[in-house]
């Protein structure tokens, strides 16, 4: 407090309390969508420490207000629509379709077979293959899906957790065949294992080999791929699990600081790998609670990586990150609605200062996107980037009492839950007990619990519902002969490549699993020697082991 | 004496890890004073009519997000018949457009449940169901 | 359901159907009306298998260790049935049985049967129908059958003291070993097993529970439990578990058929106790006598002492059992 308050200002509040109390409020809960309560009011009491710790400036430690010194002015956020489905080129033209209006950057959905390390004619994966994204078995799919487009010029995201080395040394010889170096090759892999078992569920082989084989793609990267992003550390499907904001924040971080200590244990320098690594978060219907959340992390990580891990290098501070609009805050009611909710979800995301977005499409809830409702989810942030005029001003909220209680409760309930998880052995063991997964479910249920009593409102499902409509949007559905085509091909790869080669290289792997040697250099040429998705990765099972959920339930 | 308590299988057919509505269903379910058994992700057609079997379960409520519930509904209901179990209640959720609803209604699933639908409903619906069954059990004997 | 159609569950159960094993499953925990006559008509096959009982805190790791002895039975081309109970809620009576997603490789093999029970409340409830169904399993032909239970109270520890041989599995943190001696864990145990033995502190609960086993069975002629450890999940140290339980088998060769009847004995105690408690103070006169006599004034202590004698002077007149 200064002198230079006005003398007043007590009376003011208490004034404004009193006509406050008096006066007859809505029948609602008045709290963040994580549940927690808030006040009616945030003022200048609510701030803590001083603005030059808490906030710095923009490009500056702790990077509160964005990792940028120009922000938007300089670069608009990379609008990167995730699209996959059927046969690499069924996606291959959407792929061009999407860079043709105006997208900047690719992003490949895979199909659950392809996520689960299968190839597209196992038998576990009949009536899956090319449903929720693309079939990619081997690295003749892989030529097919970037057939035309220029490796050496697009940034590609490959969201693959399980076997994303394997999808990784795809690319990577994709690249080759396609006379690119790989050192010039820009994109992300997802990589984030760790919140697969927390959360998404899409492994391959248990915590411990899994964590050796991202450790690999680190190393394999820093020193031949050396613009590539070894890991996007995900709260997405945390959040789209269920979690509230502050564990979608606090256990991704979580997450990320695990791989960094991964990192330094395997002999690397902390400022080696940590700029390539990045981050993934969801941008949920709370306006102001998710920008708070995207500033909490900036400043967090920025303390941790500094202050805890030594890093030096201001790049190994500065946490950057893609967003996604909530796939779970999209009703089936009234599907048109979620054009509007999408597009504020979009703003905060752009408040919060993403470094790349994608917006999903109103019919999500009903079926795999059509072109004309990706085509306008694309368009709602061309709207926000050049229309409303949001994108001039760095860190707008900056300063507003809300958002700065809001951004100092967030990193004081994450550092609560490090804690907690420090307490409980650390991440791994966390996972084998299932503590991340309880969590997680005990608040989806909290959250149905207050949709389903009306504690919280949704347009269209408790409230302004329409009874019975008839749904008018035209639904995607992939063609049924996606699986036989995939079958063939495969059939066909394995009957022309060389048996000799493909075998050698599968048991480079598997001697390489027990030796020491990096497995993506071996994934690599298994991929040159034409070996599959499947193969290899049952190489890997075989020699790991197969992954078992523990019982949350 | 112990009464007699409506056993429900909750089972994730497939590849897809998406277990929030299964989970959260088997809770709600548990809630209802239902007994319930989850099948953990990833199962086959034929891991979860062999678990139904063993568990001797009154409802089998299937939940997938992957767009593969034409094939796979089906099978769980055709390796359920192979083992007698043709009389279990069979209910899915998930997304599923309305028309494969509609058809998986005509092949013997008793009723889908779409995205947003109260839970609760699911519960009531899954025990009036049941009583009828068990009172025409009972009619039979 | 007609007696010709009871009698032929007990036969389809016998000729090896699947779907009997586990409709007379069903018909031990709902306590069917059925389910005597049906014992009594495979009574004769009951008394086969060995029962393992497995117990211990939750966390211990122990639904790995079941999945882990499961695949060692396995490979010696023997059948097993598991019974998993898990504890129902005090609140609404439902449960959720989540254990045999840790048992997942093997439920496509006809060589195994694995059956989730709820504990349904009850105490007795849930140790008669546990034991039932281990006589169903049992007479369906498993060569080994299993129960699990959560080592949470006395009412667990009644479920798998049913069994020939009781495994505790403990596993190092906070204060396991502490509750297990205070719980009375150890009280039912025939082996006890330390899993996750990579952990820190799991050298030290061995040693802890050796020392209190020693001090249990000093100087008596008694079974000393053995401790040993394994690491269920690394599929290491299994064979040692194993060994400690055909240790166990081997102790009981002589007296299994004393060491089962014993159990038997405590089996038939709980339904005669849960029978007489029901005759006496539900549908028997004990509650209305006792209030005439408190409305006297006596004290509590006198009116149980009057009750006392007049139940032993003349029992028939006081028990009445129900109606149908």
């Amino acid at each position: 407090m200064t002198d230079t308050q006005p003398i007043q200002a007590p009376e003011g509040r208490e004034a404004w309390r009193a006509a406050l109390d008096a006066a007859k409020t809505r029948g609602v809960e008045f709290t963040s969508i994580s549940g927690t309560p808030l006040e009616p009011l945030y003022g200048p009491e609510d701030l803590q420490g001083s603005p030059e710790d808490q906030l710095g400036y923009p490009g500056q430690f702790p990077f509160t207000r964005g990792v940028h010194p120009t922000m938007y002015r300089g670069r608009l956020w990379t609008m990167r629509q995730f699209a996959g489905f059927g046969t690499a080129r069924e996606t291959n033209e959407r792929f061009k379709f999407l860079l043709g209006h105006g997208q900047t950057g690719l992003s490949v959905a895979f199909d659950f077979p392809t996520l689960m390390g299968r190839d597209a004619d196992d038998e576990m994966c009949r009536g899956e293959v090319g449903q929720v994204g693309v079939a990619i078995s081997c690295l003749a799919d892989m030529e097919q899906l970037f057939d035309g487009i220029p490796m050496g010029e697009v940034s590609t995201s490959m969201t693959i957790n399980g076997p994303a080395p394997i999808l990784l040394a795809f690319y990577i010889a994709c690249a080759e065949r396609q006379g690119v170096d790989p050192a010039i090759i820009r994109g992300t892999v997802q990589n984030d294992i760790l919140k697969e078992y927390q959360a998404q569920h899409a492994w391959l082989v248990p915590p411990e080999p899994a964590l050796r084989m991202i450790t690999d793609v680190m190393e394999y990267c820093s020193a031949r791929v050396p613009k590539w992003n070894t890991i996007s550390i995900s709260g997405y499907h945390i959040r789209e699990a269920g979690s509230t904001a502050a564990q979608e924040l606090a256990f991704t971080l979580a997450n990320g600081l695990e791989y960094v200590r991964r990192g330094i244990a395997r002999g690397m320098d902390v400022d080696e790998f940590a700029p390539r690594l990045s981050f993934f978060f969801d941008s949920h219907l709370d306006f102001f609670e998710e920008i708070a959340k995207f500033r909490a992390a900036r400043r967090i990580w920025a303390r941790k990586l500094r202050d805890e891990f030594g890093a030096k290098d201001p790049r190994s501070w500065m946490l950057r990150f893609h967003t996604q609009t909530a796939g779970v805050s999209l009703t089936a009611q009234q599907p048109e609605n979620n054009i509007v909710r999408t597009a504020f979800e979009a703003l905060a995301a752009v408040l919060g200062g993403t470094q790349s977005l994608h917006t999903n499409s109103m019919d999500e809830t009903l079926s795999l996107p059509t072109e004309k409702a990706v085509k306008i989810a694309l368009r709602t942030q061309q709207v926000i980037a050049e229309e409303i005029e949001v994108a001039h001003v760095a860190d707008p909220l900056g300063g507003s009492y809300f958002v700065e209680a809001m951004t100092d409760r967030l990193e004081a309930e994450a550092e609560a839950y490090f804690t907690e998880i420090e307490r409980r052995g650390g991440v791994v063991p966390s996972i084998d007990a299932g503590y991340f997964q309880k969590e997680i479910h005990d608040s989806a249920v909290s959250y149905q619990r207050a949709v389903e009593r009306g504690r919280k409102r949704v347009v269209g499902v408790n409230c302004y519902t329409e009874g019975e409509e008839e749904l008018e949007i035209e639904l995607h559905r992939i063609r049924p002969e996606v699986e036989q085509e995939a079958r063939a091909n495969l059939a066909r790869l394995r009957a022309e490549r060389d048996p000799q080669r493909a075998e050698a290289a599968l048991q480079a792997i598997r001697t390489g699993c027990h030796d020491g040697s990096n497995l993506l250099e071996r994934f690599v040429a298994a991929a040159h020697a034409d070996c599959t998705l499947g193969e290899i990765a049952q190489v890997l099972r075989e020699e790991f082991g197969e992954y078992v959920e523990p019982k949350i339930l | 004496m112990s009464e007699r308590r409506i056993r429900v299988l909750v089972a994730k057919p497939g590849l897809d890890g998406h277990d929030r509505g299964a989970k959260t269903v088997a809770s709600v379910l548990r809630d209802h004073g239902m007994e319930v058994v989850y099948t953990g992700l990833h199962k086959t057609p034929a891991m979860i009519a062999e678990i139904a079997l063993q568990e001797d379960v009154d409802v089998v409520g299937l939940s997938i997000l992957s767009g593969a519930h034409m094939e796979l509904f089906p099978r769980v209901r055709e390796e359920l018949v192979s083992r007698g179990m043709e009389r279990v209640l069979m209910v899915g959720g998930g997304i599923i457009p309305k028309d494969d609803m509609a058809a998986l209604e005509g092949q013997g699933f008793a009723k889908l449940f779409g995205p947003g639908t109260n839970t609760d409903s699911i519960a009531e619906y899954i025990k009036e169901e049941v009583a009828r069954r068990w009172a025409e059990e009972g009619s039979e004997a | 359901m007609t007696d010709a159609t009871r009698a032929s569950l007990a036969d389809r159960l016998l000729a090896g159907e699947r779907g009997a094993l586990a409709r007379m499953i069903s018909w031990a925990e709902n306590a069917h009306a059925g389910f005597p006559a049906a014992l009594e008509a495979f009574w004769s096959r009951v008394g086969r298998a060995p029962r393992l009982g497995i117990t211990g805190p939750p966390g211990a790791g122990k639904s790995t260790l079941v999945d882990e002895l499961a695949r060692a039975v396995r490979a010696q081309e023997r059948t097993v049935g598991v019974l998993a109970v898990d504890p129902s809620s005090p609140l609404t009576g439902g449960a959720l049985l989540g254990d045999r997603i840790r048992m997942e490789d093997h439920t496509t093999d006809p060589g195994v049967f694995i059956r989730s029970m709820a504990s349904r409340g009850s105490h007795g409830g849930m140790a008669r129908a546990a034991v039932d169904a281990m006589d169903v399993m049992d007479a369906y032909g498993l060569d080994e059958v299993f129960v699990e239970t959560v080592g949470v109270g006395q009412a667990e520890y009644d479920v798998v003291a049913a069994a020939d041989t009781v495994l505790v599995v403990l596993c190092p943190g906070a204060g396991d070993g502490v509750q297990a001696l205070k719980s009375g864990l150890l009280e039912v145990a025939d082996v006890i097993a330390i899993n996750k033995a990579d952990l820190p502190g799991a050298d030290r609960l061995a040693t802890d529970m050796e020392e209190s086993v020693h001090i249990r069975t000093a100087g008596r002629e008694v079974w000393t439990p053995p401790v040993v450890t394994c690491s269920a999940g690394r599929r290491d140290g299994v064979e040692r578990v194993l060994e400690a339980i055909a240790s166990h088998r081997a102790h009981l060769e002589d007296h299994l058929v004393e060491h089962r009847r014993a159990k038997r004995v405590q089996q038939v105690r709980q339904v005669v106790g849960q029978r007489l408690d029901h005759a006496l103070w539900v549908t028997g006169a004990c509650a209305p006598r006792v209030e005439a006599h408190l409305r006297e004034g006596v004290t509590p202590y006198a009116a149980a002492a009057r009750l006392f004698e007049d139940l032993t002077r003349s029992l028939g007149d006081l028990v009445q059992e129900p109606s149908a």
